[in-house]
Order: structure tokens, then C-alpha cells, then sequence
């Protein structure tokens, strides 16, 4: 293929919602051998430009060219006939049926019959030509989440796809597992296909891409060649328009034990089960409990938030041991919680932020008084936090669910913070904030942390649990399987731990 | 070119509360002249003799209050079972369990006369709460939909009911499948004189206030609201679900079952088959125009009893059939549904600029 004709450019593409102009002037372009990182926090723009680019949405001004020829894309069907191919976050695979037959999902056939034989050639070809290999007649609910994205990504291939959009695809993945995936795409690119690559961790964008493009506000604010003079504060400060200021993390002595888990085990059926978990949690650090999601870290969590009752093992806050387990309670003794879907178990969306925000604390004496509300009181309540934390809302009768993620995060924090809790527990803490917000999330942390409060911070960001963390726990299969000093914590042996293999090899 | 646009909106303004079940009214009523057209009458004079009917003279008023007040309180009670997303559709067959125990209470020849209507009432309630709070416990405990069985309870109550008017409880006099008159002392106080205005109307109109109140400034009515929009997340938050759903199936259907009191201690005297023509089914068309406020139930339960009162008089007028009452509350239903996505989105006109 001729390189100097791109295999994708989008030229001036503008694309407004009523007055929220999400693409103004977007240019891209790719060439056939490309890996271009599409980086941008939450808003600035990269979901719209993909959307259009495979036809979900249609711009507003501005056109397409593909291997220079000018395109019109309707909708993803179309898309997939002019070569680009998109693998979404969350997957889109029929659960109960084969690999072989989630090939097959929506394609013609032959005289109304599966082509299977066909099917079976194709996916020997993409295995020899990406080392992409699946086990045709694997159950997808057999798969790992690995594997299952890497279904997601043969059945683009699988259709002819020479443009490969990804989004966000490392989020469920171990550090090994990604390693993998980036084999892969080196070698897509090295046979001529092209991808861009949507990502929040900056590190991972380094790694594998050639070229950088960086959105803020619906405009592209700059294209790189990624090469080892730039620095990844220099795309963090394109990415969100200021400098910044990495977090400062001082020594700290870990003072008494808060938080003591010892020996607990679960046995609810239907989730992960707990086994045999201990866990110290001293007031003044922080510990981050990494681990490839579903592993028991919710679990864990919904243990100390009182909603899940141990079946065996017990729990002491601040010396008492707790033998009642009800979130009341644990409020009672002094848990925070921040917790990992803000929207479902969380936060009351369709109410106005003061119900959100006054929920745990309804029945204190600050809110109520013998079952009556002290609605002047709750209000008051959530106008100083709206202030004193900056969340931007109308007010506090603005509907809950209308505010950003960055916004309900800050709100979540500040009602679980106005009660000083003894021990702060946070699960996935700045998934979907952006840097800012993210920023804010941990100086809190490292705040509390400062106060010899506990803290336990919950995530698959590991940067995220490297910068903040003075142990890190990593969970497999509902153990801890170690708890690493930060000191003796490396990248390579989280991820072996998270993996299931034993560290130190 | 001009393009519609749904968009979202954070807030909805208070003026929506009156504004949107008046549009939803009006595009029924422009709905259902259609039928009044076919049926040969002239839509202004049919309407308006619609409505006149039911206000024009006191004794009319009355009625249509009277109409009004069981209708007060099935709205009432689905109003706040559908604040907790307790999906109670069988305010029916609460408000028949209230009228049997009312219609029990007030046969009882061994009760001192003076507690009598209290006594009834209080048992009308507890009739009610009790036969709501089964779908409850089988939606808590085991987790069979409520929708269902609220519902399908209707239809066992109904019949039992019917089943022993039938035998045991058989007016011994009429021999009518009706149950024998309650005592004189059981009838609920007239608050005017000659007509039918009885002290079970004055409670509806006191239970709204009463229960918005409950809603809105109490910390138990926070737990509804909060139950409803997002249980996982008020679980977490300390509230106990099993108990918010169970109190408020008992406060549902005790409003239900004040219905079945009213109805046997202000009108009939007694319980027969037909007490109720689908009160408790109305009380889901009216709890939704009021968009689950429940000071909102009093003007929709009234707009109701208007049209069934004043289908009568457009009748005898115009010719045209009282069915078209039924037909303007199960369209109201449709039209107040469609209005309430603009609680949540707005429409915005848009010139659309050539691509």
C-alpha cells in the first residue's frame, strides 16, 4: 500500500449537541502501519469522534476519507464495509454460545446454511497472521476476560476490519495480559492495519503507540510523534489544560491498628467466597488491594461496608469486635465508604442531591428528630459541601443523576468525610474522573492518611495504587495471596500475584 | 429543514406539577371528541353538559365529592406504594377487605353504639394493610413479582367475597346476595344535611395533607422515596428494605381499605358484589395524573368523579354513551404517561444546517 496516501483522514469534522460543541475542526489521520493514541479526559470529545467515525452519529460539517477516496458512513454495518472495525469496553458476545458461533452471529451464510468450514479457514489465517489464538468451539462464559476481548477483536479482523478502534481495551486486564494484547496489535500493524487507541493510562499509551493525539473541549490541542523526549507530564498537562502538580506523598508512620480483619471466610453463594482473609488496617496508611476484577475484592468490601456477613472470622473496629454486620453499624463505628458503581449503590440519581447526600445519616440527630426530617438542616448540610468541595451544582435540589462523574465523586466523598470516619473505604475510586478530579480524589486520601486515619483504596489502576499505597494486597480467587511494603512492591510481581502465580520467581 | 430534539433537563420546574396532568387532560378530552363525533352529538355541548352535569347545582356537587372520596383514597394508596416501587395494583381487593371488615364491625349488635364507627374504621384499615402486605412479603422474602400477585389477589378476594354473600352472609331478609344492613349507630355521621356528604369523605380529604406530610417531612417517607429510586444503594446506606416495603405495603393498603369503610358506612349500609366498579383500578389512572403527589390525588380523584358523575347527564343530553367515561380515564392514563417525559427531557426546535 502506497504510505503516502493516509488510510483514514478526517477533515474538519464538526459536530455540536444543542450548545455543547463536542467536535469543532477535528483532523486525524492515519496510515496504514499506525498506532495512534487517542488520548482526552472525560467530555473532550474522543467518544464523539469515534462514534462518527463508525457511523453511530452523523457530523455536523466535515468529511471522511478512506485510502483517499471520500466516504459517507451511515452506520456501523456500513462502517464495517469500508474496513473499520471497533472493540468496545464492554463486550458484545452472546454468553452460552461457542467462539465459532459468535463469528457467525450476523453474517449471511451460504443458501441460508452457517459457513463454518469457511469460518474455521478464517480464524486459522487471523491465528497465523496475529498469533491470535482461540479455541473455536470454547463456551465464551469458559473464557477469561482476556480471552474474551480477544474474541472481540478477532471477530473485527474476522470481517475484513483494516481500521481498529479500541477503547479503553487494558481495563479488565493483568499487566500480562495486556502485554499480550499489545503483541498483538504490533503485529496487525506490522501487516498494514491501522489503530487507534483510546486510553486513560498514559503509561500504557507510551508503550505501544507511534503517534499521540490530544483532545480537550471537542478540539484537538495537539498531534505528537510519540518519541522518549516527550514527557507523560507534558501530555497529562495538554490533556487537561494546566500544569500539575504530582500528588506529594510524605513519610508517614502508620500508627495503631483501626481496622483488624482476621481469618474470614464467605459462603454466599452466587459470589465470590472469601477465604481465609486477614487484613490490618492502621490508622495513617494506606493500603491498596490490587487485583484482576471479580477476584473478591467487592466482596471484601461489601464485609467491611456490613452488607455481606462473613460466615466465619471476625472484625474489629478500633478495638470492638463487630458482631452485628449492618452498614448502620458500620457507619456506627466509623467506615466510610466510597463504593465502585456510584450510581447503583451509591447515590439516589433520580432525587435531588440533598436526599443523595443526607442517605446514610437520615436518622442521625443532626437530620431528624423523632422520624421528622430537619429539611433546613440538610439543606445547609449539602450547600456547605457544594462550597467547600466545589462540586458543580445548581443547588441542592438539582436532580442527582445530572451532574458528572467527577461531580458525584466529590459529593460521595464529602458526605462520607463530614463524619470523619476512622477508616475510609474507597473501591475504584477515580474510574471514568478525570485527571483533575482524580487528582482531588487522592489529596484527600493522602489527607486523611495525614490525620492517621486508615484508608483502603480498592483498583485495577495500579499507577493509581503505586502512587498512593504504603502496602499493597493483592487479591486471586477471594485470598490475599500477599501484602508487599511499597517498598518491595514492583509492577511485574502485582502482576504475577494478580495472575494467580507465585511472586518472585 | 426543522428537527425536534429530546434533550435532557436537570430539574423540572414546579409549575410542571399543575401543568402537565391539565395538557394530559385537554389532549384526552381532543382525543375522545372523535367518539363524541361518531356518536353524533356535538363535542362542545356534549362536554360541557359533561362537566356542568357534575357541578352545576349543590346536590350535584356533592355527589361528585362523594364519588371523589374513594377514589381519594385508592389513588392515595397507590400513589404511595408507587413512591417505595411497591407496584400495588390491588388496591381492589384492599378496599373490598376493608368494606368486609367495616360491614362486619358494623352488624355486631354487642358493641357499644359510640365505637362503632370508629371500630370500623380502624378495622378497615387493618383489613386493607393486611391483605397488601402479602405481595409484600412474597416480593421481600421471596422474591415474586408484585405486580402479579397484588393483582391476582384482587380476583380471590373478589370471589370469596361474592362466595359468602352467597351462603353465610346472605341478607337473610332480601334474600339478595347482599350482606344484611350494618346497625343504624355503625352509619357514618352526614356532615350536611340531606345528602350524602359523609364523614368518610372529610377523612380522604384529610388522609392527603396527612400522607404528603409522611412523604416528604419524615424520615420514614425519605426511606420510601429512597427505597424506590435506588434500593441497592439505601441498603448500603443503612435502611432496611424489607421493612420500608412492608410498612409502606400496610400504609397502602390501610388507605385502600378506608375506601371499602366509606363506602359501607357512608353509602350502601352494606357489602354487595358490585361496592366497588373498579375504584382501586382508577386509583392507579389517578395516583399517576398526580404524578404520585400525593395533594395531587384530591384534584385528579375529583376530575374522575366529574366525568363518571357527569357521564350521566351528557348521556341523557346527547345521546352519547356514558361509556365514554371509561374511555376518557383509560386514555388519561396514556396521555399523563407521555406527558411525564417531560419531567425529565425537553423538546428544542432546531434548524438544521446542511451536513
Amino acid at each position: 500500500m502506497n504510505s503516502s496516501v493516509p488510510s483514514l483522514s478526517m477533515r474538519n469534522i464538526c459536530k455540536s449537541f444543542g450548545v455543547v460543541q463536542a467536535n469543532s475542526n477535528v483532523d486525524l489521520t492515519l496510515y496504514s502501519g499506525d498506532i495512534l493514541g487517542l488520548l482526552g479526559e472525560n467530555g473532550a470529545g474522543k467518544t464523539t469522534l469515534m462514534n462518527i467515525l463508525f457511523g453511530a452519529y452523523s457530523a455536523d460539517d466535515g468529511h471522511i476519507e478512506i485510502n483517499g477516496k471520500p466516504v459517507t458512513i451511515h452506520n456501523s454495518a456500513n462502517a464495517i464495509v469500508h474496513g473499520i472495525g471497533m472493540v468496545h469496553q464492554h463486550f458484545h458476545l452472546v454468553h452460552r454460545h461457542s467462539v465459532l458461533e459468535n463469528l457467525l452471529v450476523g453474517l449471511p451464510g451460504i443458501n441460508g446454511m452457517l459457513d463454518k468450514q469457511g469460518a474455521l479457514k478464517r480464524l486459522d489465517e487471523i491465528n497465523n497472521n496475529f498469533h491470535l489464538y482461540l479455541d473455536p468451539h470454547a463456551i465464551v462464559d469458559d473464557l477469561t476476560i482476556g480471552e474474551q476481548q480477544r474474541l472481540e477483536i478477532i471477530k473485527v479482523l474476522f470481517r475484513g476490519a483494516r481500521i481498529l478502534i479500541l477503547d479503553e481495551p487494558t481495563a479488565a486486564l493483568t499487566p500480562q495480559e495486556a502485554e499480550g494484547l499489545f503483541d498483538a496489535l504490533r503485529a496487525m500493524v506490522a501487516k498494514g492495519l491501522s489503530i487507534i487507541f483510546i486510553s486513560h493510562k498514559l503509561y500504557e499509551v507510551r508503550s505501544i503507540t507511534n503517534k499521540i493525539m490530544v483532545m480537550r473541549h471537542g478540539k484537538v490541542t495537539a498531534t505528537l510523534d510519540n518519541t522518549p523526549d516527550v514527557s507523560e507530564r507534558k501530555i497529562a498537562e495538554l490533556m487537561c489544560g494546566h500544569e500539575l502538580t504530582p500528588p506529594e506523598k510524605p513519610a508517614h508512620l502508620a500508627k495503631q491498628s483501626l481496622l483488624n480483619i482476621s481469618n474470614v471466610f464467605t459462603n454466599e453463594t452466587g459470589r465470590v467466597c472469601l477465604d481465609n482473609i486477614s487484613l490490618n488496617v492502621r490508622g495513617g496508611e494506606i493500603i491498596g488491594i490490587a487485583g484482576v476484577s471479580g477476584n473478591g475484592q467487592r466482596e471484601l468490601a461489601d464485609v467491611i461496608a456490613g452488607v455481606l456477613t462473613p460466615s466465619s472470622g471476625t472484625l474489629e473496629i478500633d478495638g470492638h469486635e463487630i458482631l452485628e454486620f449492618s452498614p448502620k453499624q458500620m457507619q456506627a463505628y466509623g467506615i466510610g465508604r466510597v463504593p465502585e458503581d456510584r450510581m447503583t449503590t451509591g447515590l439516589l440519581t433520580t432525587l435531588p442531591l440533598s436526599d443523595s447526600m443526607a442517605l446514610p445519616r437520615i436518622s442521625d440527630k443532626a437530620f431528624s428528630r423523632f422520624g421528622v426530617l430537619n429539611r433546613k438542616a440538610i439543606r445547609k448540610f449539602v450547600e456547605e459541601q457544594i462550597e467547600k468541595f466545589k462540586i458543580k451544582a445548581h443547588d441542592a435540589d438539582v436532580r442527582t443523576g445530572t451532574l458528572s462523574g467527577g461531580n458525584l465523586q466529590k459529593a460521595l466523598l464529602a458526605r462520607e468525610l463530614a463524619w470523619d470516619p476512622l477508616v475510609m473505604l474507597a473501591a475504584q475510586p477515580t474510574r471514568g474522573l478525570d485527571i483533575g478530579a482524580a487528582q482531588f480524589v487522592h489529596n484527600i486520601f493522602l489527607e486523611l492518611r495525614s490525620r492517621d486515619r486508615g484508608v483502603i483504596v480498592i483498583s485495577e489502576d495500579l499507577e493509581e495504587l503505586f502512587n498512593l499505597s504504603d502496602r499493597i494486597a493483592v487479591m486471586y480467587e477471594g485470598k490475599i495471596t500477599a501484602i508487599l511494603p511499597i517498598a518491595e512492591a514492583t509492577v511485574q510481581k502485582v502482576g504475577m500475584l494478580m495472575a494467580g502465580q507465585e511472586a518472585g520467581q | 429543514m426543522i428537527r425536534l430534539r429530546l434533550e435532557r433537563r436537570e430539574s423540572t420546574p414546579t409549575w410542571f406539577s399543575f401543568a402537565l396532568p391539565l395538557a394530559a387532560i385537554i389532549t384526552t378530552l381532543v382525543l375522545c371528541s372523535g367518539l363524541v363525533v361518531m356518536a353524533g352529538a356535538n363535542v362542545w355541548e356534549a362536554y360541557t353538559t359533561l362537566f356542568m352535569s357534575a357541578l352545576s347545582s349543590r346536590f350535584n356537587l356533592v355527589e361528585t365529592m362523594v364519588k371523589a372520596s374513594p377514589l381519594i383514597f385508592t389513588g392515595l394508596a397507590v400513589a404511595v406504594a408507587f413512591r417505595a416501587k411497591f407496584w400495588n395494583i390491588g388496591a381492589e381487593g384492599q378496599l373490598l377487605a376493608g368494606a368486609m371488615a367495616a360491614a362486619f364491625i358494623g352488624g355486631l349488635s354487642i358493641l357499644p353504639s359510640w365505637s362503632m364507627v370508629p371500630l370500623m374504621i380502624i378495622s378497615a384499615a387493618i383489613a386493607g394493610g393486611l391483605w397488601a402486605i402479602v405481595p409484600a412479603i412474597l416480593k421481600t422474602r421471596y422474591k415474586v413479582d408484585d405486580v402479579v400477585t397484588s393483582l391476582l389477589l384482587n380476583f380471590i378476594i373478589y370471589y370469596a367475597m361474592t362466595a359468602i354473600l352467597d351462603g353465610p352472609w346472605r341478607d337473610p331478609i332480601s334474600g339478595y346476595p347482599d350482606s344484611p344492613d350494618i346497625l343504624m349507630d355503625a352509619e357514618f355521621p352526614v356532615l350536611l344535611r340531606a345528602t350524602r356528604l359523609h364523614l368518610g369523605v372529610l377523612l380522604s380529604v384529610m388522609a392527603a395533607p396527612i400522607v404528603w406530610w409522611v412523604i416528604r417531612q419524615t424520615t420514614l417517607g425519605f426511606a420510601i422515596r429512597a427505597v424506590g429510586e435506588n434500593p441497592k444503594a439505601s441498603a448500603y446506606g443503612g435502611i432496611n428494605i424489607t421493612k420500608v416495603i412492608i410498612i409502606t405495603a400496610l400504609i397502602s393498603g390501610a388507605l385502600a381499605g378506608l375506601a371499602g369503610a366509606g363506602e359501607v358506612g357512608g353509602i350502601h349500609f352494606q357489602i354487595m358484589a358490585g361496592i366497588s366498579p373498579g375504584y382501586g383500578y382508577s386509583g392507579i389512572v389517578i395516583a399517576m395524573l398526580a404524578r404520585l403527589n400525593p395533594l395531587g390525588v384530591i384534584p385528579a380523584a375529583i376530575f374522575f368523579a366529574i366525568i363518571v358523575t357527569g357521564a350521566e347527564g351528557m348521556s341523557r343530553a346527547t345521546g352519547v354513551p356514558v361509556f365514554l367515561a371509561d374511555v376518557i380515564q383509560g386514555t388519561s392514563l396514556l396521555t399523563m404517561l407521555a406527558a411525564l417525559l417531560f419531567t425529565t427531557h425537553r423538546i428544542r426546535i432546531k434548524q438544521a444546517h446542511h451536513g
